[in-house]
């Protein structure tokens, strides 16, 4: 009896040994991957700085991150806009506050969703690619390529495609609050029949420029966030098809959370900023 | 050996994960201005030597020579500086996938001869293509337009672009049928004599290669050197791991050297 209680409190104690071993080898691995990617962003931005410039390859990517990023930006920012400018008067019908669609929408939207969904789609769709991209240019061994030709494959590959994303996220974030803001305005003054001239006079009275701002500012931080988790995740691949598999998706769902997570951390710093600089 | 030396390794030891060592103490010394062949078994450390020498790869204890150079003690400019006098085929040709064949060799050009025209970089382009035995009508193909022998081809011309002092093949023919490696075989041995005084290093596990290219040979095995010397070296060797190698490893009967000082 004394014998199988000691057996079973060896095997607990054994259990608990794994279950710290494990979870301890885990957070290690996580900072240990946080400390790797911090180290790879700070190198490649330090190769921004460095010459020769690569304005051919930054053109190219700003138009990969960009332009080809608009048809979605303007289908999902329409009915995005649309989507919630019907839930929000749905509610505030209930209380006869339909006069204040206009600007909650608009709040909402250049605050919160226009950067955080631009940052979403634009993390799948380009951050995948990047990740995709430079997996496979790693497993086939062209980076290598590129290393011994004496070009650094930071400054080449990794520096672009920050460069492009930092630029091109405000501006698709901005074309994401306009659609999103006329797709708003189609469903409360054509469908919903909302008086334009007080929808529109209510979003001027409530909307301040910091608003718009603030939206642009954390989709720059977005497109810097994005860009370097998908980059070094593609950088750093292993393994072949399987590993450039494994690195786009790590890079994509990673960037998402980081998105979201940062979002509201960005949230409150901006709201703090904006108190102590009385612009609140 | 009294000749120059291009790469030279003293004590290389490489571990990846801090308890198994991938090289373990590798001295060597290969010769300038001959063909080189780096031969063993599978997982004998082949490769991980190449990129050290490359300066892919820094080693862990030792010290690594090329050119009289020590590449793991140089600022990035001089490493820079350094990587434009060593070319390199890589297994698979390691082409740039969303470039042209023109664009894969004019690239290292454009690179490190930024005030030369694009005139005068298709120009060098081109006369390297020709000098691999490609033609005009496949310099607007992409690489996954081309066969393996053909990607070799574009992979050579590009490390001979900036005309390397030390060319470097990795594992040139594998996954080549049996002509077209006699071809990749001629095609080592002919920039090889187009380019008096340069270094070749082969990275092969093909024996009848190495013996019908090279002047000189470095086996490896457990991640150090089992033997080194020229090809009558191991022909002569008693030792058992060379002759089990030698006995498994020929594509025909042994060579016989030949007057060149290559092996027919």
């Amino acid at each position: 009896m004394i014998q199988a209680w000691k057996n079973n409190r060896e095997r607990i104690n054994m259990a608990i040994d794994d279950f710290f071993k494990v979870s301890l080898g885990r957070v290690y691995n996580f900072f240990v991957n946080c400390g790797a990617a911090c180290i790879f962003f700070y190198e490649s931005c330090k190769m921004i700085v460095r010459r020769p410039f690569r304005m051919e390859e930054i053109v190219k990517h700003l138009e990969f991150v960009g332009n080809k990023s608009l048809v979605i930006i303007l289908l999902t920012g329409s009915f995005t806009g649309m989507a919630l400018a019907f839930q929000i008067y749905m509610g505030f019908q209930l209380v006869n506050a339909v006069n204040l669609v206009g600007p909650i929408v608009g709040m909402g939207i250049t605050r919160e969703l226009g950067p955080v969904l631009t940052g979403l789609i634009v993390a799948a769709r380009a951050g995948g690619a990047m990740a995709a991209q430079l997996g496979t240019m790693r497993v086939s061994e062209q980076i290598d390529a590129l290393e011994v030709m004496g070009v650094d494959p930071k400054q080449y590959l990794v520096a672009p495609r920050i460069i492009a994303a930092v630029i091109a996220m405000p501006l698709l974030c901005g074309v994401f609050d306009f659609i999103s803001m006329l797709g708003a305005h189609v469903l409360c003054i054509d469908l919903l029949g909302l008086d334009p001239a007080i929808f529109w006079d209510k979003i001027q009275l409530w909307l301040k420029p910091g608003d718009i701002f603030q939206g642009l500012v954390k989709a720059a931080v977005f497109g810097i966030t994005f860009a370097a988790v998908c980059t070094n995740r593609g950088f750093n691949a292993r393994g072949g098809a399987k590993g450039v598999g494994e690195a786009t998706n790590q890079g994509v769902v990673n960037s998402m959370v980081l998105v979201i997570i940062l979002n509201f951390v960005m949230t409150n710093l901006i709201r703090l900023f904006y108190t102590m600089m009385g612009w609140a | 050996m009294s000749q120059e030396i291009a790469v030279r390794m003293e004590g290389v030891r490489k571990t990846f994960n801090g308890k198994d060592f991938i090289l373990n103490g590798v001295n060597l010394e290969i010769p300038k201005g001959e063909i080189t062949s780096i031969i063993g078994f599978s997982g004998t450390g082949k490769s991980v030597l190449l990129r050290h020498i490359l300066g892919l790869v820094r080693p862990t204890e030792g010290n690594i020579q090329v050119l009289g150079h020590d590449l793991h003690k140089m600022s990035l400019d001089e490493l820079i500086a350094m990587r434009t006098r060593l070319g390199v085929l890589f297994q698979n040709a390691a082409l740039f996938d969303d470039m042209t064949v023109l664009e894969n060799v004019v690239f290292p050009l454009k690179e490190h001869r930024p005030n030369e025209t694009p005139e005068a970089w298709e120009k060098v382009a081109l006369a390297k293509l020709k000098s691999v035995g490609l033609g005009e009508k496949d310099l607007s193909k992409l690489p996954a337009e081309l066969s393996g022998g053909m990607r070799k081809r574009v992979g050579l011309a590009r490390a001979l672009a900036l005309d390397p002092e030390i060319l470097l093949y990795d594992e040139p023919t594998t996954g080549l049928d049996p002509i077209l490696t006699e071809v990749v075989d001629d095609l080592i041995l002919e920039t090889h004599e187009a380019h008096p005084g340069s270094t070749s290093i082969v990275v092969s596990h093909d024996l009848f290669a190495a013996f019908r290219l090279s002047n000189y040979i470095v086996m490896l095995d457990k991640g150090g050197v089992l033997l080194a010397g020229k090809p009558e070296v191991f022909l002569q060797s008693e030792n058992e791991l060379v002759k089990k190698f030698l006995s498994k490893g020929f594509r025909q009967d042994k060579p016989t050297q030949s007057t060149t000082g290559h092996t027919k």
